[in-house]
């Protein structure tokens, strides 16, 4: 077993000894609130020598992210972080990260998108990217955001995958509040991640090979498209290899979706990222004065994991999922959309309603949660469903 | 010619087409064949040209052949030449004249 050590500490600052554990070979990176202290801690690592790594500082996230696909390409274990606006501006780079199949492994603070602006936590950023072509993680605490970040590099380089990876923390939330986490020795880390092995590496000069290149009108587009499709459903198996092999390493539990008191639960939310913690909560005190209450909370977006949502949810009365981020114009948020599609091939479908919580930071309150358990054992005994998406707390 | 078989690519599966649509060979451009993107066509006149070699320095395409030390006869690579017209442009005796493709040239049926 691994030696770990309990320490209190901030997400960001466990995400930086997980990247300096993780060996990469490159950093390109540009400072965003929130994200800011993963990589200033990271320089600092490598000024003390405690990691050799290039450390590349650009001067935008679209540059981070180009830097990142060349140094991949090239055959290096690469490592970024950001955030935000910092992650819109990269959206071309992102499509070309995972078109080209390079494994870089990304941490994203939570963050809310301007206009207007503001810094606090939402997922908005990481659900805009959710259809880029990466493999998406999402921590509820420090430790997890650790945890992920460790597997991440796992999972990006195995052969089966060979995808980007993000993985998420909640601006402010996980990212600055101190937390306590173990963290495990070095050697135990480098002898998980193993050293990369790079395919089709540019500083491979006695096997040449050329990076992206052209597949227009007529040409193998479609193909490729369809490939970076199987890859990414491949993963599943690989996110859950990886999980258990961590896991048993370090003792902590790993799941796809983790489910709370939902063996005989009438009623269920889903929900995302820190206030996982809080629902878990409030299910808790409504199980104390009678509502069967039950927590689904996903940790790995994408690939969505239907067929385990599903059979979490089959035999709940109603489900309310909490969106911590808008689709503008759609049904619901992004959550909700994929729970209700994993959802609708159920024999007995129960009525499913969305929430949208917590824009901008704005308090996640548990009487909030409350009222949603509260609109839900409502549902369950027959009062019509809602549309929404309602947005709780909002005036 | 590149060492990699592509000749059956039309009937590839995803699954065969290499990771990330890298190319598993290099020096690959001279296979792709870019001359019919041309709407102007260099012709040049062997009696104005000195062979002071402008002409293939400058030709962005690698398109003008030299053969022992002097321009080729059989000047201008049509596979490859895409009309930009830098040679034509460069050539200090004007010895190469533009024309459009399709129209007749001499020396050019
Ligand atoms: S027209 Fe342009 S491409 Fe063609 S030979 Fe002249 S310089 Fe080269
Ligand atoms: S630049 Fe003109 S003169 Fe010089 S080699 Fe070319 S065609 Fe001849």
């Amino acid at each position: 077993m691994p030696e770990q050590k309990t320490v209190a500490t901030t997400g960001n600052s466990v995400v930086a000894e997980a990247f300096r554990q993780c060996a990469p070979d490159v950093v390109p990176a540009y400072p965003i609130t929130p994200q800011t202290t993963i990589v200033e801690e990271f320089a600092k690592f490598v000024a003390q020598g405690r990691v050799h790594a290039e450390y590349v500082t650009v001067e935008s996230e679209h540059s981070a992210m180009s830097a990142c696909i060349g140094a991949s390409a090239a055959g290096a274990r690469v490592m970024t972080a950001t955030s935000s606006q910092g992650l819109a501006l990269m959206w071309e780079e992102l499509h070309i990260a995972s078109g080209m199949r390079l494994p870089i492994v990304m941490a994203n603070a939570n963050r809310a998108l301007s206009a207007p602006i503001n810094i606090h936590c939402d997922h908005s950023d990481a659900m805009g990217a959710r259809d880029t072509g990466w493999v998406m993680l999402f921590a509820e605490t420090a430790q997890e955001a650790y945890d992920n970040t460790i597997m991440s590099v796992l999972i990006a380089e195995d052969p089966e995958v060979l995808l980007p990876v993000m993985t998420c923390l909640d601006g402010f939330i996980t990212t600055h509040s101190i937390d306590r986490v173990q963290l495990m020795d070095d050697e135990s880390v480098a002898g998980f991640v193993g050293e990369y092995v790079p395919q089709n590496a540019l500083l491979d000069t006695d096997n040449p090979v050329s990076h992206g290149n052209f597949a227009g009108l007529g040409g193998p587009y479609f193909e490729f498209k369809r490939a970076q499709r199987e890859a990414i459903d491949r993963s599943k198996a690989v996110v859950e290899r990886v999980g258990k092999a961590f896991s048993d390493l370090s003792g902590r539990p790993f799941a796809l979706i983790e489910t709370d008191m939902m063996d005989d639960a009438d009623v269920a939310i889903v929900v995302i990222g820190s206030t996982a913690g809080n629902v878990r909560h409030v299910a808790k005190q409504m199980r104390a004065e009678g509502l069967k209450a039950g927590v689904v909370k996903v940790r790995c977006f994408r690939p969505f994991p239907h067929a385990e949502l599903a059979a979490a949810l089959s035999s709940v009365k109603a489900v309310a999922v909490l969106d911590r981020a808008e689709s503008f114009g759609a049904e619901g948020g992004p959550l909700y959309l994929e729970t209700r599609s994993a959802l609708y091939d159920l024999e007995h479908r129960m009525p499913v309603v969305n929430y949208v919580y917590g824009l901008g930071g704005s308090d996640v309150k548990l009487e909030l949660i409350r009222s949603v358990f509260d609109d839900l054992s409502d549902i369950a005994t027959g009062t019509p469903a809602l549309h929404g998406p309602m947005y709780l707390g909002a005036r | 010619m590149s060492k990699w078989d592509i000749s059956d690519m039309g009937s590839w599966k995803s699954s065969q087409f290499p990771l990330g649509a890298v190319i598993p060979d290099a020096g690959n451009s001279r296979d792709y064949v870019t001359g019919g993107w041309r709407s102007m066509r260099p012709y040049r006149d062997p009696e104005t040209c000195t062979q002071c070699l402008l002409c293939w320095i400058v030709c962005p395409d690698s398109a003008i052949r030299v053969a022992d030390e002097k321009i080729a006869d059989d000047t201008f690579n049509f596979d490859h030449c895409k009309g930009c017209g830098v040679c034509a442009n460069e050539c200090p005796v004007e010895a190469i004249t533009m024309s459009p493709e399709g129209c007749e040239l001499p020396g050019v049926k």
